[in-house]
Protein backbone atom coordinates (compact mmCIF):
# COMPACT_ATOMS: atom_id res chain seq x y z
CA UNK A 1 0.00 0.00 0.00
CA UNK A 2 2.79 2.37 0.94
CA UNK A 3 4.66 1.63 -2.31
CA UNK A 4 1.74 2.23 -4.66
CA UNK A 5 0.76 5.37 -2.77
CA UNK A 6 4.21 6.82 -3.39
CA UNK A 7 3.53 6.80 -7.14
CA UNK A 8 0.03 8.18 -6.92
CA UNK A 9 -1.41 11.64 -6.41
CA UNK A 10 -0.18 13.84 -3.60
CA UNK A 11 -3.55 13.36 -1.85
CA UNK A 12 -2.71 9.70 -1.28
CA UNK A 13 0.77 10.57 -0.07
CA UNK A 14 -0.86 12.88 2.44
CA UNK A 15 -3.13 9.99 3.46
CA UNK A 16 -0.11 7.80 4.18
CA UNK A 17 1.46 10.56 6.24
CA UNK A 18 -1.75 10.71 8.26
CA UNK A 19 -1.61 6.97 8.88
CA UNK A 20 1.94 7.38 10.20
CA UNK A 21 0.78 10.20 12.48
CA UNK A 22 -2.16 8.08 13.74
CA UNK A 23 0.04 5.04 14.41
CA UNK A 24 2.52 7.27 16.22
CA UNK A 25 -0.29 8.62 18.43
CA UNK A 26 -1.36 5.06 19.29
CA UNK A 27 2.22 4.00 20.05
CA UNK A 28 2.81 7.09 22.21
CA UNK A 29 -0.25 6.23 24.32
CA UNK A 30 0.97 2.65 24.71
CA UNK A 31 4.38 3.96 25.75
CA UNK A 32 2.83 6.30 28.33
CA UNK A 33 0.65 3.42 29.60
CA UNK A 34 3.64 1.07 29.95
CA UNK A 35 5.72 3.72 31.69
CA UNK A 36 2.94 4.59 34.15
CA UNK A 37 2.03 1.00 35.14
CA UNK A 38 5.67 0.03 35.57
CA UNK A 39 6.67 3.08 37.57
CA UNK A 40 3.56 2.86 39.78
CA UNK A 41 3.78 -0.94 40.10
CA UNK A 42 0.18 -1.49 38.94
CA UNK A 43 -1.15 -4.88 37.78
CA UNK A 44 -3.01 -3.29 34.84
CA UNK A 45 -1.08 -3.99 31.61
CA UNK A 46 0.39 -0.93 29.86
CA UNK A 47 -1.70 -1.22 26.67
CA UNK A 48 -4.96 -1.40 28.70
CA UNK A 49 -4.02 1.81 30.54
CA UNK A 50 -2.96 3.32 27.20
CA UNK A 51 -6.42 2.50 25.83
CA UNK A 52 -8.11 4.24 28.78
CA UNK A 53 -5.89 7.33 28.35
CA UNK A 54 -6.51 7.45 24.59
CA UNK A 55 -10.26 7.26 25.27
CA UNK A 56 -10.00 10.28 27.61
CA UNK A 57 -7.96 12.08 24.94
CA UNK A 58 -10.66 11.32 22.32
CA UNK A 59 -13.35 12.73 24.63
CA UNK A 60 -11.39 15.98 24.99
CA UNK A 61 -10.55 16.16 21.27
CA UNK A 62 -13.43 14.75 19.16
CA UNK A 63 -11.88 15.97 15.87
CA UNK A 64 -8.75 13.89 16.42
CA UNK A 65 -10.89 10.90 17.42
CA UNK A 66 -12.73 11.10 14.09
CA UNK A 67 -9.45 11.34 12.16
CA UNK A 68 -7.83 8.33 13.87
CA UNK A 69 -10.97 6.14 13.58
CA UNK A 70 -10.12 4.58 10.14
CA UNK A 71 -6.53 3.73 11.15
CA UNK A 72 -7.71 2.17 14.43
CA UNK A 73 -10.36 0.18 12.58
CA UNK A 74 -7.70 -1.07 10.16
CA UNK A 75 -5.61 -2.31 13.11
CA UNK A 76 -8.61 -4.04 14.67
CA UNK A 77 -10.04 -5.61 11.51
CA UNK A 78 -7.50 -8.44 11.73
CA UNK A 79 -7.19 -8.68 15.50
CA UNK A 80 -7.36 -12.51 15.27
CA UNK A 81 -4.09 -12.63 13.32
CA UNK A 82 -2.20 -11.07 16.23
CA UNK A 83 -2.97 -14.07 18.50
CA UNK A 84 -1.45 -16.63 16.14
CA UNK A 85 2.21 -16.43 17.37
CA UNK A 86 1.17 -16.90 21.01
CA UNK A 87 -1.22 -19.67 19.97
CA UNK A 88 1.57 -21.64 18.28
CA UNK A 89 3.36 -21.58 21.64
CA UNK A 90 0.59 -23.79 23.09
CA UNK A 91 1.69 -26.82 21.13
CA UNK A 92 4.89 -27.37 23.08
CA UNK A 93 2.96 -27.17 26.35
CA UNK A 94 0.06 -29.53 25.58
CA UNK A 95 1.84 -32.62 26.89
CA UNK A 96 2.62 -30.84 30.16
CA UNK A 97 -1.00 -31.15 31.21
CA UNK A 98 -0.57 -34.92 31.21
CA UNK A 99 -3.07 -36.83 33.34
CA UNK A 100 -4.90 -33.64 34.32
CA UNK A 101 -5.60 -32.82 30.65
CA UNK A 102 -9.20 -34.05 30.58
CA UNK A 103 -10.12 -32.29 33.84
CA UNK A 104 -8.57 -29.02 32.68
CA UNK A 105 -10.28 -29.26 29.29
CA UNK A 106 -13.70 -29.89 30.89
CA UNK A 107 -13.16 -27.07 33.38
CA UNK A 108 -12.40 -24.59 30.60
CA UNK A 109 -15.24 -25.80 28.38
CA UNK A 110 -17.99 -25.78 31.04
CA UNK A 111 -16.77 -22.52 32.55
CA UNK A 112 -16.68 -20.75 29.16
CA UNK A 113 -20.22 -21.90 28.26
CA UNK A 114 -21.60 -20.86 31.66
CA UNK A 115 -19.78 -17.55 31.78
CA UNK A 116 -20.90 -16.42 28.29
CA UNK A 117 -24.48 -17.56 28.97
CA UNK A 118 -24.72 -15.94 32.42
CA UNK A 119 -23.07 -12.69 31.30
CA UNK A 120 -25.29 -12.29 28.23
CA UNK A 121 -28.54 -13.26 30.02
CA UNK A 122 -27.85 -10.91 32.96
CA UNK A 123 -27.04 -8.03 30.59
CA UNK A 124 -30.07 -8.47 28.32
CA UNK A 125 -32.38 -9.32 31.25
CA UNK A 126 -31.51 -6.21 33.26
CA UNK A 127 -31.53 -4.01 30.13
CA UNK A 128 -35.06 -5.24 29.34
CA UNK A 129 -36.18 -4.81 32.96
CA UNK A 130 -34.83 -1.23 33.01
CA UNK A 131 -36.30 -0.45 29.61
CA UNK A 132 -32.80 0.23 28.27
CA UNK A 133 -33.24 -2.06 25.28
CA UNK A 134 -32.04 -1.09 21.81
CA UNK B 1 20.07 -30.55 -3.32
CA UNK B 2 22.97 -29.39 -1.19
CA UNK B 3 22.36 -25.82 -2.27
CA UNK B 4 18.71 -26.14 -1.33
CA UNK B 5 19.66 -27.29 2.15
CA UNK B 6 21.99 -24.32 2.43
CA UNK B 7 19.27 -21.87 1.43
CA UNK B 8 16.90 -23.56 3.90
CA UNK B 9 19.44 -23.35 6.72
CA UNK B 10 19.86 -19.65 6.02
CA UNK B 11 16.14 -18.87 5.72
CA UNK B 12 15.11 -20.96 8.72
CA UNK B 13 17.19 -18.69 10.95
CA UNK B 14 15.85 -15.45 9.46
CA UNK B 15 12.71 -13.65 10.73
CA UNK B 16 11.44 -13.26 7.14
CA UNK B 17 10.52 -16.94 6.71
CA UNK B 18 8.38 -17.36 9.83
CA UNK B 19 6.80 -13.94 9.54
CA UNK B 20 5.69 -14.82 6.00
CA UNK B 21 4.58 -18.29 7.12
CA UNK B 22 2.43 -16.74 9.87
CA UNK B 23 0.72 -14.41 7.40
CA UNK B 24 0.19 -17.21 4.86
CA UNK B 25 -1.24 -19.56 7.53
CA UNK B 26 -3.62 -16.85 8.73
CA UNK B 27 -4.67 -15.97 5.16
CA UNK B 28 -5.49 -19.65 4.56
CA UNK B 29 -7.46 -19.76 7.82
CA UNK B 30 -9.30 -16.56 6.92
CA UNK B 31 -10.06 -17.86 3.40
CA UNK B 32 -11.45 -21.09 4.89
CA UNK B 33 -13.54 -19.02 7.33
CA UNK B 34 -15.00 -16.94 4.47
CA UNK B 35 -15.51 -20.00 2.22
CA UNK B 36 -17.50 -21.66 5.02
CA UNK B 37 -19.92 -18.72 5.06
CA UNK B 38 -18.25 -17.34 8.23
CA UNK B 39 -19.06 -20.35 10.43
CA UNK B 40 -17.84 -19.91 14.00
CA UNK B 41 -16.20 -23.33 14.23
CA UNK B 42 -14.00 -22.55 11.20
CA UNK B 43 -11.86 -20.31 13.41
CA UNK B 44 -8.97 -18.60 11.55
CA UNK B 45 -6.72 -18.57 14.65
CA UNK B 46 -7.25 -22.28 15.27
CA UNK B 47 -6.56 -23.16 11.60
CA UNK B 48 -3.44 -20.96 11.42
CA UNK B 49 -2.05 -22.33 14.70
CA UNK B 50 -2.64 -25.93 13.60
CA UNK B 51 -1.00 -25.38 10.19
CA UNK B 52 2.03 -23.66 11.71
CA UNK B 53 2.38 -26.30 14.43
CA UNK B 54 2.47 -29.03 11.76
CA UNK B 55 5.05 -27.12 9.70
CA UNK B 56 7.25 -26.47 12.76
CA UNK B 57 7.01 -30.13 13.75
CA UNK B 58 7.83 -31.38 10.23
CA UNK B 59 10.84 -29.06 9.89
CA UNK B 60 11.95 -29.65 13.51
CA UNK B 61 11.99 -25.88 14.09
CA UNK B 62 12.09 -24.79 17.74
CA UNK B 63 9.39 -22.36 18.89
CA UNK B 64 12.02 -19.73 19.74
CA UNK B 65 13.25 -19.65 16.13
CA UNK B 66 9.66 -19.35 14.93
CA UNK B 67 8.91 -16.57 17.40
CA UNK B 68 11.87 -14.47 16.20
CA UNK B 69 9.95 -14.01 12.97
CA UNK B 70 6.44 -14.03 14.40
CA UNK B 71 7.24 -11.46 17.09
CA UNK B 72 6.52 -8.64 14.64
CA UNK B 73 2.91 -9.82 14.47
CA UNK B 74 2.81 -10.50 18.22
CA UNK B 75 4.08 -6.97 18.92
CA UNK B 76 1.01 -5.45 17.25
CA UNK B 77 -1.21 -6.82 20.07
CA UNK B 78 -0.20 -3.83 22.21
CA UNK B 79 -1.07 -1.08 19.70
CA UNK B 80 -4.28 -2.98 18.77
CA UNK B 81 -5.33 -2.96 22.45
CA UNK B 82 -4.73 0.80 22.59
CA UNK B 83 -6.69 1.19 19.32
CA UNK B 84 -9.76 -0.35 21.06
CA UNK B 85 -10.25 3.21 22.38
CA UNK B 86 -11.67 4.12 18.94
CA UNK B 87 -14.71 1.78 18.92
CA UNK B 88 -15.18 2.52 22.64
CA UNK B 89 -15.33 6.24 21.85
CA UNK B 90 -17.74 5.59 18.99
CA UNK B 91 -20.06 3.68 21.35
CA UNK B 92 -19.59 5.92 24.39
CA UNK B 93 -23.17 7.15 24.64
CA UNK B 94 -24.55 3.59 24.37
CA UNK B 95 -22.06 2.44 27.01
CA UNK B 96 -23.17 5.20 29.38
CA UNK B 97 -26.83 4.31 28.81
CA UNK B 98 -26.20 0.64 29.59
CA UNK B 99 -23.85 1.16 32.55
CA UNK B 100 -26.02 -0.75 35.08
CA UNK B 101 -26.70 -3.91 33.01
CA UNK B 102 -23.05 -3.78 31.99
CA UNK B 103 -21.68 -3.75 35.54
CA UNK B 104 -24.12 -6.48 36.69
CA UNK B 105 -23.14 -8.68 33.72
CA UNK B 106 -19.46 -8.04 34.50
CA UNK B 107 -19.81 -9.24 38.08
CA UNK B 108 -21.98 -12.23 37.16
CA UNK B 109 -19.82 -13.29 34.19
CA UNK B 110 -16.54 -12.88 36.04
CA UNK B 111 -17.62 -14.79 39.17
CA UNK B 112 -19.17 -17.56 37.04
CA UNK B 113 -15.98 -17.92 34.98
CA UNK B 114 -13.66 -18.30 37.99
CA UNK B 115 -15.99 -20.28 40.26
CA UNK B 116 -17.19 -22.80 37.66
CA UNK B 117 -13.69 -23.41 36.30
CA UNK B 118 -12.26 -24.06 39.76
CA UNK B 119 -15.34 -26.10 40.77
CA UNK B 120 -15.16 -28.46 37.78
CA UNK B 121 -11.37 -28.81 38.04
CA UNK B 122 -11.64 -29.55 41.79
CA UNK B 123 -14.32 -32.16 41.16
CA UNK B 124 -12.02 -33.77 38.57
CA UNK B 125 -9.36 -34.16 41.26
CA UNK B 126 -7.10 -31.27 40.24
CA UNK B 127 -5.29 -29.67 43.17
CA UNK B 128 -2.36 -27.43 44.00
CA UNK B 129 -0.57 -25.13 41.58
CA UNK B 130 -2.42 -26.50 38.53
CA UNK B 131 -5.77 -25.60 40.13
CA UNK B 132 -4.53 -22.10 40.91
CA UNK B 133 -3.24 -21.67 37.34
CA UNK B 134 -6.80 -22.18 36.03
CA UNK B 135 -8.35 -19.29 38.01
CA UNK B 136 -7.41 -16.33 35.73
CA UNK B 137 -7.96 -18.15 32.40
CA UNK B 138 -10.68 -15.74 31.17
CA UNK B 139 -8.43 -12.70 31.48
CA UNK B 140 -6.22 -11.15 28.79
CA UNK B 141 -2.80 -12.87 28.79
CA UNK B 142 -0.47 -10.28 30.41
CA UNK B 143 -2.82 -9.78 33.40
CA UNK B 144 -3.58 -13.50 33.72
CA UNK B 145 0.13 -14.33 34.00
CA UNK B 146 0.57 -11.75 36.77
CA UNK B 147 -2.42 -13.09 38.73
CA UNK B 148 -1.28 -16.71 38.34
CA UNK B 149 2.19 -15.88 39.55
CA UNK B 150 1.02 -13.93 42.61
CA UNK B 151 -1.28 -16.82 43.62
CA UNK B 152 1.48 -19.43 43.32
CA UNK B 153 0.37 -20.89 39.99
CA UNK B 154 2.40 -21.70 36.89
CA UNK B 155 2.36 -18.71 34.50
CA UNK B 156 3.33 -20.78 31.44
CA UNK B 157 0.42 -23.17 32.03
CA UNK B 158 -1.90 -20.18 32.55
CA UNK B 159 -0.78 -18.76 29.17
CA UNK B 160 -1.88 -22.00 27.49
CA UNK B 161 -5.23 -22.02 29.32
CA UNK B 162 -5.86 -18.37 28.41
CA UNK B 163 -5.40 -19.07 24.68
CA UNK B 164 -7.55 -22.25 24.84
CA UNK B 165 -10.33 -20.36 26.65
CA UNK B 166 -10.18 -17.60 24.03
CA UNK B 167 -10.53 -20.04 21.14
CA UNK B 168 -13.36 -21.95 22.89
CA UNK B 169 -15.27 -18.72 23.51
CA UNK B 170 -14.75 -17.52 19.93
CA UNK B 171 -15.98 -20.83 18.51
CA UNK B 172 -19.01 -21.40 20.75
CA UNK B 173 -20.31 -17.83 21.30
CA UNK B 174 -22.49 -17.46 18.21
CA UNK B 175 -24.27 -20.85 18.33
CA UNK B 176 -24.64 -20.65 22.13
CA UNK B 177 -26.09 -17.12 22.17
CA UNK B 178 -28.40 -17.90 19.24
CA UNK B 179 -29.74 -20.92 21.14
CA UNK B 180 -30.27 -18.78 24.25
CA UNK B 181 -32.16 -16.24 22.11
CA UNK B 182 -30.02 -13.26 23.14
CA UNK B 183 -30.28 -10.80 20.25
CA UNK B 184 -28.91 -7.66 21.97
CA UNK B 185 -25.48 -7.06 20.37
CA UNK B 186 -24.28 -5.21 23.47
CA UNK B 187 -25.05 -8.21 25.72
CA UNK B 188 -23.61 -10.74 23.25
CA UNK B 189 -20.35 -8.86 22.77
CA UNK B 190 -19.87 -7.94 26.40
CA UNK B 191 -20.36 -11.51 27.68
CA UNK B 192 -17.87 -12.85 25.13
CA UNK B 193 -15.27 -10.23 26.09
CA UNK B 194 -15.64 -11.05 29.80
CA UNK B 195 -15.45 -14.83 29.25
CA UNK B 196 -12.81 -15.04 26.53
CA UNK B 197 -10.81 -11.78 26.39
CA UNK B 198 -9.04 -10.66 23.18
CA UNK B 199 -9.67 -13.75 21.06
CA UNK B 200 -13.38 -13.52 21.87
CA UNK B 201 -13.24 -9.77 21.14
CA UNK B 202 -11.61 -10.43 17.75
CA UNK B 203 -14.44 -12.85 16.96
CA UNK B 204 -17.06 -10.31 18.11
CA UNK B 205 -15.62 -7.70 15.71
CA UNK B 206 -16.03 -10.20 12.84
CA UNK B 207 -19.73 -10.49 13.63
CA UNK B 208 -20.78 -6.96 14.59
CA UNK B 209 -19.09 -3.62 15.29
CA UNK B 210 -21.17 -2.88 18.43
CA UNK B 211 -20.56 -6.39 19.76
CA UNK B 212 -16.83 -5.84 19.21
CA UNK B 213 -16.78 -2.54 21.10
CA UNK B 214 -18.68 -4.04 24.06
CA UNK B 215 -16.42 -7.10 24.01
CA UNK B 216 -13.44 -4.76 24.30
CA UNK B 217 -14.92 -3.14 27.42
CA UNK B 218 -15.76 -6.56 28.87
CA UNK B 219 -12.17 -7.68 28.38
CA UNK B 220 -10.71 -4.54 29.98
CA UNK B 221 -13.06 -4.47 32.97
CA UNK B 222 -12.74 -8.20 33.67
CA UNK B 223 -8.95 -7.83 33.75
CA UNK B 224 -9.39 -5.41 36.64
CA UNK B 225 -12.14 -7.35 38.44
CA UNK B 226 -10.44 -10.77 38.24
CA UNK B 227 -7.32 -9.28 39.81
CA UNK B 228 -9.48 -8.62 42.89
CA UNK B 229 -11.79 -11.68 42.75
CA UNK B 230 -9.37 -14.50 41.85
CA UNK B 231 -7.49 -14.53 45.21
CA UNK B 232 -10.83 -14.52 47.11
CA UNK B 233 -12.38 -17.38 45.12
CA UNK B 234 -9.17 -19.43 45.06
CA UNK B 235 -9.04 -19.27 48.88
CA UNK B 236 -12.38 -21.19 48.95
CA UNK B 237 -10.67 -24.17 47.31
CA UNK B 238 -7.44 -24.32 49.29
Amino acid sequence: MVFTAAFQSSATVKGVQHVILHLTTILVFQLVGETLTRSLGWVVPGPVLGMALLLLFFVSAPRIAKAIQPTAQGLLSHLSLLFVPAGVGIVGHLDRMGSDGLGIFLALLISTVLSIAVGALVFSGIARWMGAEE
Amino acid sequence: MNELTEIWTYLAEEPLLWLTATLIAYSLGDAAFKASGKRAYVNPVLIAVTLLAVVLWMTATPYQTYFEGAQFVHFMLGPATVALAAPLYGNLSRIRRSAIPLLCALLAGSVTAILSALGVAYAMGIRGDILVSIAPKSVTAPVALGISESLGGEPTLTAVLVILTGVMGAVMATPLLNRLGVSDWRARGFAVGVASHGIGTARAFQVNETAGAFAGIGMGLNALLTTVLAPLIVSLFI
